[in-house]
Formats: structure tokens, sequence, C-alpha cells
């Protein structure tokens, strides 16, 4: 029975050795068409421009610049007059030596790229002389453009895909040579800016010289363009907190609470963004990454501070909706270890956020703490603090938010599980945690934690996430996750008292009066966070109008001192610029803008800033021939 | 009777020497691939890949030779150990092991890397053909096929863990010895009716293809069934099994849209159409093809490809050798190692047939199975025949793993050969 089936497994493999004998008779001998394409065909990349980037009213702030890349191939090359072609290209002898050189490593047969990003101007002048030196050719390329030296942060940058990318990569896209987005909206959204590559196939004869497409452009694949960003961004606006940002270490978002766009986002110190894009990168990239005030950093989004007194919203909030608290409730200053700033008569929460009371809190927190049957005090802390925290978490504290920025830093929210693991468990209480009360001790947030904190204020109970993008491409929609409503759980009325306060604390409470706007009615609270170098970093949170609120924004300035100080009148500026779309108070403006706090920024003695951003290209310099020539180029743009 | 004189006595030549030859031509064909004209690449040199490839031959050769000298017996009966060390090692190589290409395989012994998965089907084909062979176990019962099930998948399983697909691939050739060791007839049939359904969904719409297979299932009632079985019951069986096969070209086509990640979709894309991924995989398949066309009849002689220097197609030296094959030597070259692999898996199967027992007779068909994959999957993506799956092509491809596990998979069915006259038991 089954001894028959050894016939079986015989005409399988026999059947299969048959049809591949076909197969090669047939590609080998009989269809010549793969004979024609051997040695002449060749594959030319058609890279397609990247999307451009839009603001929220369709000025561009990034867009693209054609230049040409110069490839040689040391085979083909015949030079008659180097010393005419080194003045063609405007390059010494010695840099062509070595840039050919260099070529000749890599291959004698292949192209390798020469020069790279000529412009056009210079490109014109070279062409014709071109003409005369085969093994020459060029590969039409394009830069990053920025219509403005802002949102460097926010933007990222594009830059070679290095090797580690390339052997990275799930689905193999990239190629050596091929530019990615390495950090912010262009690494985010890389898919979408990138577009999809084409490629033509050409034959040619034995000099490189094109004879035509191949089968007749068959195979060829068409190139399609990136698709464009409409951000969110308010590019006036961007420009103004950047200027009131001079002379500053700190980070502003200001977010439209209704929808959860970003209107601006500033990290200060910042760059220019245009610096990444020209073929001094490296260098540019090496000298901002030595820069003691860590200006690669986005405070905004990875900065990780403590929020100070702003904390106080959210415990009053959290407190009244646990039931520890109503909203008239009144503690006196006895038994709490902090001090309080000198105030009158409290009359509830509104007046304790309005005088930022430190003691009230502190009793706010106990009561959150000890609200429960339980009587042992470590037991009762660990029961409260996890109902504490599961509330608190709802506002986006201890996660990422989700904005559309590569890596946003999450911040600590502590819970039972952190402190069981520092102090041990049923070893901690109240007592040695209460500095969270008044957004001290471990609490750790970023800047834009603190504005969608503001947002959601703003909103009475509920946030979305906040983003950059409103639209890709033709779609008018930003991704679905920036749709979504997150909702608090923090009942509507129980806003109320908290928003009266931070009007109150603007009024007359904590901020510096001339940060009052005239004609707009701002809510706002201060914050000053303790550090242990150095001066309190300087906070604030506001939103405004009142009602239906247009803009609420974070404002952090290192170092700066007390909250109501710095921040305020930053945030206040920013708030009239954007409501009113000009500023009144032009002398406060100018003072603001001339304020310098970066003296007090205290940089680490020994060890340089090491920024925390990925590691991009530069990292491996002498790794790609693209990078030698790059070294030898800047080198020669050196020379005087 | 009589203990051997001579470890070579009995010892069948002509498969030793077609492995020999195959060995032979693929050194100079790795040798030719990693050849550059500029730098005058020497076979022995240990720096380039021809001569660590002529280094794992050599080893390979101790390794024959310690074959030949072990007992016959201790592979039966140490089958269930070296499986069990196999699947220890495809364990340990989820935790140490070092990334190459993207996939967790391998395992790092100071400068040489060895792929667990390539031993793994050594370790699989013994344990099967002993298990399978047991008088005990019966292929026809559900559960010793769901054992034997058991022994295929575990492997396969962890190997797939370690992002080696195609290594995995290679344990569905084990049908081939089941098949012939008594599994019912209606398990490799619907395997061939899964592969033929699963190829036509990727041509075809799952509706087309549901129509062709209601077209098919009445012409089947009306025309092809006897009289007497055109009943209510047969319309029932019929329709079950009809759409069975619906749903499943339906799930092909959403798990190729949905399920599978991106690069594996890619690689089937391009089979379908090699625009698809024009500088990747098409690419690959492009430029394999053109290797190969232009060898024409004669080739274009030996270290004088151009097509298949300077890495025009990638994998050069490893699961593209067949391209150096077919642009070197054109269909006189290429056709000749087609017919070897044919004729040594011919000759496998010609052995296996003769043995006394049954388990040198599973382990034969096992090694012939396994030998039949490779060649079905390596020369078919060389020539646009196949998806491009990364299995070597056995004896050819550059790589010690692949080298020696397939060394030691022959030769230990040559050893049991060979002691077929000493043995006495047919079960």
């Amino acid at each position: 029975m089954s001894e028959n089936r050894k016939f079986f497994v015989y005409g399988l493999f026999v059947l299969v050795g048959i049809i591949y004998l076909i197969r090669l008779l047939y590609l080998q001998v009989l269809d010549n068409t793969y004979e024609t394409a051997s040695n002449s065909i060749r594959a030319i990349p058609d890279v397609p421009m990247r999307g451009q980037v839009y603001d929220r009213y369709g000025n561009l702030i990034v867009y693209n610049t054609l230049v040409y890349d110069l490839y040689v191939t040391p085979n083909k090359l015949k030079v008659a007059d180097t010393l005419a072609l080194c003045n063609a290209l405007s390059i010494t002898r010695a840099d062509f030596d070595s840039l050919m050189k260099a070529a000749k490593v890599y291959s004698r047969k292949k192209p390798s790229l020469f020069l790279r990003q000529l412009s056009k101007e210079d490109f014109a002048h070279i062409q014709d002389v071109l003409v005369d030196y085969p093994g020459f050719e060029y590969v039409k390329s394009s830069v990053r453009t920025y219509s403005a030296p802002t949102l460097a942060h926010a933007l990222g940058y594009v830059s070679e895909v290095s090797q580690k990318q390339l052997d990275a990569q799930e689905y193999p896209y990239y190629r050596q040579g091929d530019l990615m987005g390495q950090s912010g909206l262009e690494k985010f959204y890389e898919e979408y800016l990138r577009g999809q590559r084409g490629v033509r196939y050409v034959m040619q004869d034995v000099n490189g010289v094109a004879k035509g497409p191949w089968k007749g452009g068959e195979l060829d694949t068409i190139a399609h363009a990136g698709q464009n960003l409409y951000t969110s961004i308010d590019l006036e606006i961007q420009q103004y907190v950047d200027s009131l940002m001079q002379g500053k270490a700190g980070a502003v978002v200001a977010i439209e609470p209704s929808s959860g766009e970003v209107l601006a986002i500033t990290s200060a110190p910042s760059y220019d963004p245009a610096l990444f894009a020209t073929r001094d990168f490296s260098k540019n990239y090496a000298k901002l990454a030595l820069n003691p005030y860590r200006p690669l950093l986005n405070r905004a989004v990875m900065g990780s501070y403590r929020p100070g007194s702003t904390f106080k919203t959210v415990q009053a909030l959290v407190a009244m909706q646990e039931g520890a608290i109503s909203p008239g409730s009144i503690f006196s200053h006895a038994g709490a270890p902090m001090k309080c700033h000198g105030h009158g008569g409290l009359t509830g929460v509104s007046s304790a956020i309005q005088w930022s009371c430190n003691p009230y809190f502190y009793h706010v927190f106990r009561r959150m703490l000890y609200a429960n049957a339980e009587k042992n005090p470590f037991k009762a802390s660990a029961i409260g603090l996890q109902k504490w925290h599961d509330y608190t978490q709802k506002f986006g504290f201890g996660q990422k938010l989700g904005i559309d920025l590569p890596s946003e830093a999450k911040g600590i929210l502590p819970d039972v599980e952190y402190y069981d693991k520092r102090l041990g468990k049923k070893s901690w209480r109240f007592g040695q945690i209460y500095s969270m009360s008044i957004g001290e001790g471990d609490l750790l947030i970023t800047p834009l934690k603190l504005a969608n904190l503001a947002a959601t204020i703003a909103n009475r109970g509920w946030y979305i996430s906040p983003h950059l993008v409103k639209g890709i491409g033709k779609n008018d929609n930003p991704l679905p996750e920036f749709k979504q409503r997150h909702e608090t759980g923090v009942d509507r009325r129980y806003f109320e008292p908290v928003v009266d306060g931070m009007e109150m604390a603007v009024v007359r409470g904590t901020v510096s009066r001339g940060a009052i706007i005239p004609d707009i009615v701002m809510c706002g609270k201060t914050g000053t966070s303790q550090n242990k170098k150095g001066k309190d970093h300087s906070i604030f949170i506001a939103f405004a109008p009142k009602d239906n609120p247009k803009i609420a924004i974070a404002v952090f300035v290192e170092n700066a001192g007390f909250g109501g100080f710095a921040a305020a009148p930053v945030a206040s500026l920013v708030i009239e610029k954007y409501i009113k779309r000009h500023v009144d108070r032009k002398a406060y403006e100018q003072e603001w803008k001339n304020k310098n706090f970066l003296q007090n920024v205290i940089i680490p003695k020994s060890q340089l800033p090491k920024p925390k951003e990925q590691k991009p290209a530069p990292t491996k310099p002498e790794a790609t021939i693209v990078n030698r020539e790059k070294a030898a180029f800047n080198k020669l743009t050196e020379a005087p | 009777m009589a203990r051997n004189e001579h470890i070579t006595q009995n010892i069948d030549w002509l498969t030793v020497l077609i492995y020999a030859a195959c060995v032979t031509m693929g050194l100079f064909n790795v040798y030719a691939a990693v050849y550059n004209p500029e730098e005058q690449t020497k076979l022995f040199d240990l720096s380039n890949n021809a001569g660590r490839q002529l280094m794992f031959i050599g080893s390979a050769g101790f390794l024959i030779i310690a074959i030949l000298v072990i007992d016959h017996k201790f592979w039966e009966a140490f089958a269930p150990i070296i499986y069990g060390f196999c699947i220890f090692l495809l364990l340990a190589v989820l935790v140490i092991g070092s990334d190459i290409n993207g996939s967790k395989s391998w395992i790092k012994i100071g400068s040489f890397s060895l792929q667990p998965a390539e031993f793994a089907k050594l370790g699989t084909a013994l344990m099967i053909s002993k298990f399978i062979t047991q008088p005990s176990v019966n292929l026809t019962k559900f559960r010793d096929l769901l054992l034997t099930a058991g022994i295929i998948l575990l492997p396969m399983l962890l190997i797939i863990l370690s992002k080696e697909t195609g290594c995995a691939l290679v344990f569905a050739s084990f049908m081939v010895v089941l098949y012939r060791e008594g599994i019912p007839g209606i398990y490799p049939s619907i395997l061939l009716i899964a592969i033929t359904l699963f190829i036509l969904s990727l041509f075809f719409s799952p509706l087309y293809i549901s129509l062709g297979l209601v077209v098919l299932a009445v012409i089947i009632f009306r025309f092809v069934l006897p009289r007497y079985d055109r009943n209510q019951k047969t319309i029932i069986n019929l329709s079950v099994i009809f759409g069975a096969m619906m749903l499943f070209s339906a799930s092909v086509d959403f798990l190729i849209k949905n399920v599978l990640q991106p690069h594996h979709r890619k690689r089937i894309e391009v089979l379908i159409d090699p625009k698809a991924d024009p500088m990747g995989k098409g690419w690959n398949v492009i430029q394999s093809k053109i290797a190969i066309g232009s060898g024409r009849l004669w080739g274009k002689g030996f270290l004088d490809g151009t097509q298949t220097k300077f890495n025009f197609v990638p994998e050069q030296h490893t699961d593209f050798i067949f391209c150096t094959i077919g642009e070197e030597h054109g269909f006189v070259g290429s056709a000749a190692v087609v017919l070897l692999i044919l004729g040594l898996m011919c000759r496998l199967i010609f052995l296996a047939e003769r043995q006394r027992t049954r388990f040198a007779r599973a382990y034969g068909y096992c090694v012939a199975g396994i030998l039949f994959f490779h060649f079905l999957v390596n020369i078919g993506m060389t020539i646009g025949l196949m998806v491009v799956i990364g299995i070597p092509l056995p004896f050819f491809s550059y790589g010690g793993s692949s080298m020696w596990a397939f060394t030691i998979l022959l030769f230990i069915f040559l050893k049991l050969d060979a002691q077929r006259p000493f043995t006495l038991s047919r079960t």
C-alpha cells in the first residue's frame, strides 16, 4: 500500500526538476530580454519631494529647495586639465585629490558622492564645464528650507539615514544616503512626509550614457510626493514667544483648549533649524551638543520639572471629587510643617488657590490620604495614595499624553508601588510624602503636561491630547487619537471654585500686578519649582478668557525664582498677543524681552551636558563615504 | 556476522560522489561571487568568505569521519536527547542570541556564529523517524498524529520566535516522510489544496475564487460523481468542503492584508509584481533573473560574471549563489546543478527504500524531503518562481552552520545505509 507512495515522491521531485529546467531554458536560452539587460540596465531612484509644513493660517513653515549632488565614477573619469576643473568647482587641488581618493576607496566602478548640495546658482555655473569631463554626473536633490528661524525642536530635522537605522528597519525602504526625519515632526510623520520613491530602469552603454528606458518603461514606478503637514502652530505667536524667551532657559506651550491644538511650543534656548539643513550639519550639531545650556534638549516635552504650586489646582479638584473636602472647607495653619506667604482670611478652596496657601493644601492632601476606614497610618496612607493616584492619573500625569512628537517624557506620578519600592512596604506614610501636597517631592511633570492641565481646567473637566498637526495631505483631520476627548472624572461644578481662585490670583493674589491684561479676564496659577541646584524655577499656567477660553498656556523659566515673578508676565503677554493680535503694554513687553535669567542657570562643572535626544548620523562620522566627503568638504570650506 | 573492518565499507559511493561534486562546485562559485578582479582575491585566505567556506568544508570532513566511526545504533537510541538538545539551543538563542540581519538566531562563539535552527532540522528528523516507526505508533490514529505534529511544531515555533520564518517553513518538508510512512492521504491533500488556494488567492480576489469553486462543485456533482451518489448527503458534504475552501481563500486575503508583517507581505507582493518594491526585494528578483538570464547557453566563464559582482545581487554568496552559477556557467551549468541535486534526492529515496529498518527508511525520507524543500524554494526564488525566502542552497551556499548541518544530515543516513547488510530486522 504505502510502498506505492514512493512513486508519488519520485514524481514530485522530477516534476519540480523539469519545471525548473524549462524555466531555466526559457530564461537563459530562449528569452533574450535579460541578456540585453545585462551590464547595461541601471535603476535610478526617483526621490520625491518631501511634504511641506504649514502653520494654522496656511503660511509656509518648511519647504524644499532644489539642490544638486555631484557624483563621480573614478574609472570613467577623464580629466585633461585638473586645475581648470578645480577652478570650475571652486575647490583646491588638494581637496580634489582627497575627494577622489575617497571615491576610489569606495568603488572605482560605481558612482560616489563628490560634492553635496550645490545650489542652483553654483550648479548652473558648473554644468557647462562638466560636459568636458566624462565620469561626473549629477542627481537632483532637495534640502529643507525654513521660512523663519523658529520651531527647531518641534519641527526636528532631516539627515542621512545612519547605518544603525539601515540595519534596524523592519521592511527595507531606506538605502545608504537616503534622508530620514530624525526628530520632531519630521520623525513622527516621516512616513507621510517622505512620499513614495519611484524607480526608473534605464539602459546605458559602456560609458554610462543613457540609451532610453528598459523594456519600454514597463517596470518603472512613479514617485509620489510626500504629503504636506498642516499644523496648528500660529507662526506669529510662535515667534513672539521666541522673542520673549530670549536670554532665558525654559519652555512655553500654548494650546487651544477646545481642540487640543498646540498654538506655540518653544524650548529655550533654541537654535535656527536651518543649521541642520546644510552640508555643515555635523559641525553645527556638534557645536550645539557641546553648548552648556543644552539647546538640543526639547524642554517642552522632555524636560522634567516639579510642578510646584500649580499642582494645587489638581489637589483641590481631586479632593473635592473624592469628597475629602468641600468648596467651602477651611483649615487652620496649625500643624503644617510649611510656611504660608501671608494673606487675608481664607473662605474656602478659591481663596486658598488665590493665595496659594501651603498649609491649606497640606491638610487637603492629608485628609485625602487618611480619609478611609483604615486606622493604621501606614495602611491608610497606602489606600489613600492609590485612590488619589487613580484620580490624578486621569489628568495625564505620570504617563505620555501622546503628543505627535517623539521622545515625550512620562514624568513621575508616584503610586503605592513607587513608594513600596523606594521606602519599603508598609514603612511609609503621609508624613514622608506630604511635600507632594504642594507639587514638590517626587512629582515630575513636563511643561506640556502643565499646559494640558491649564487646557483641562479651561474646559472644566476634559482634554484632547495636545497635537501639532491638524491635517495631513488631502485629509483635513488630525490622526484619529487627536479627536478623542479624555474625561478627568471630576465634576464640572468642582472646577468653578478653582477657576475663580485662579482669576483672583491674577487680580489680587500671587501674580505680580503688571501681568494683568487690560480687557481680558485671565485665570492663572503660579508655581515655584524647587530644584537642588540654584534658584527656583518660575512656573505659570493660565487660560483666557475665563468664559469660553481661547488659549491655555504653561510657561517655565528656569532659575528665575518665584512663579508670579517671571513666568506670569511672559504668559500674560502671549495671551494678550494671541487674543488681541497686538500688545498694548509696550514698555512691559520690552522689559520682559530684555530680561536675562541665563546667568542663573547652573551648569554642571566637570561634565559636559549630553543631550538625551536620539543620537543621529554624526555619531558614526567615518562610517560612510558621504560622511568622509562631508568632512573633507567642511575642511575646505573653512580654509581661508 | 562479522563487524565491518573498515569504516567506509559498504558506503554508497555514488551519493558521496554527488556530495563531493556539489561541495566543490559550491566552493568555486562562492569564490567567484566574492572575487574582486581589482584585488586578486585568493581562495586560500581566511579573510574572505571563500577561504572560510574552504575551512568549513575541511571541518565537515572531520565530521564525516566521526559519523562513520560512531556506532549506527547511536542515532536511533539518542534521537530524543539530540532533539532535546536542539530545543534547548533554540531556547538559548532567544535569550543570548546575537542580532544578524534583524533576526535573533545566532549564537556567537568567538569569531564564529552558529545557527541552531540549521541543526534543529537534524534533531527533528531523527526524532520524527524514531517516533513514527515505533510499533505502537499508528499514523492513522489521531492521538499519534497530534504527537507527531507537536514534535514538528515545537522547534518550528521557536524558530519563528527568533524571526527566521524561512527556516521554520522548511519543517513543512516532513510531510514527505509522514506521507511515505502511512499518514492518511487526506492530510497531504489538504496541504496541497491549501497551497494551491493560497497561491490563487494572491492573484485573484476571494470573490472570483469562490465563484470558481462553486462552478467546480457543480461540475463534480453533475458530471463526475456516479448517479447513485447524487443525493442530499453528498450535497451537504460537498458544500461543507467547498465552503471551507472559500473561507480559507477569504482568510488568506485577510491574513495577507491584516496579519502579516510588512516585510513578509512585501515578499509575497514582489512575487506577483516585482514593481511592488523595485529597490528592495523586487530589485533582487530582477537582478537575479538578469544575472541568470545573461549567462545564455554556455555562460560567461569562471570569474567572468559581471552581474554577480559588486553586489548587484544581494546575498550573492549565500542565498543567491545560484545566480553566479547561472551567469558564469550558463544553462549548461545551471541545468547540471539542477540535475545533480535532483539525482541526489532520487538516489536518497532509492536508498531509503532498500533499508531494512523502518527508522533508517523514515530518516532517509526526512533527508530527501529537507533537501527537496531547500531545492524548491532556493532555486525557485532566484528564477522568479518562488517567494524570496532566505534559505540556503544545500552544499552550495556559503555558511558554516548549513554546510555542517547538511553534511551531518546526509552522512548519518549513509552510515545507516552502510550498516544495512548487518541489520536483520524489518518491522
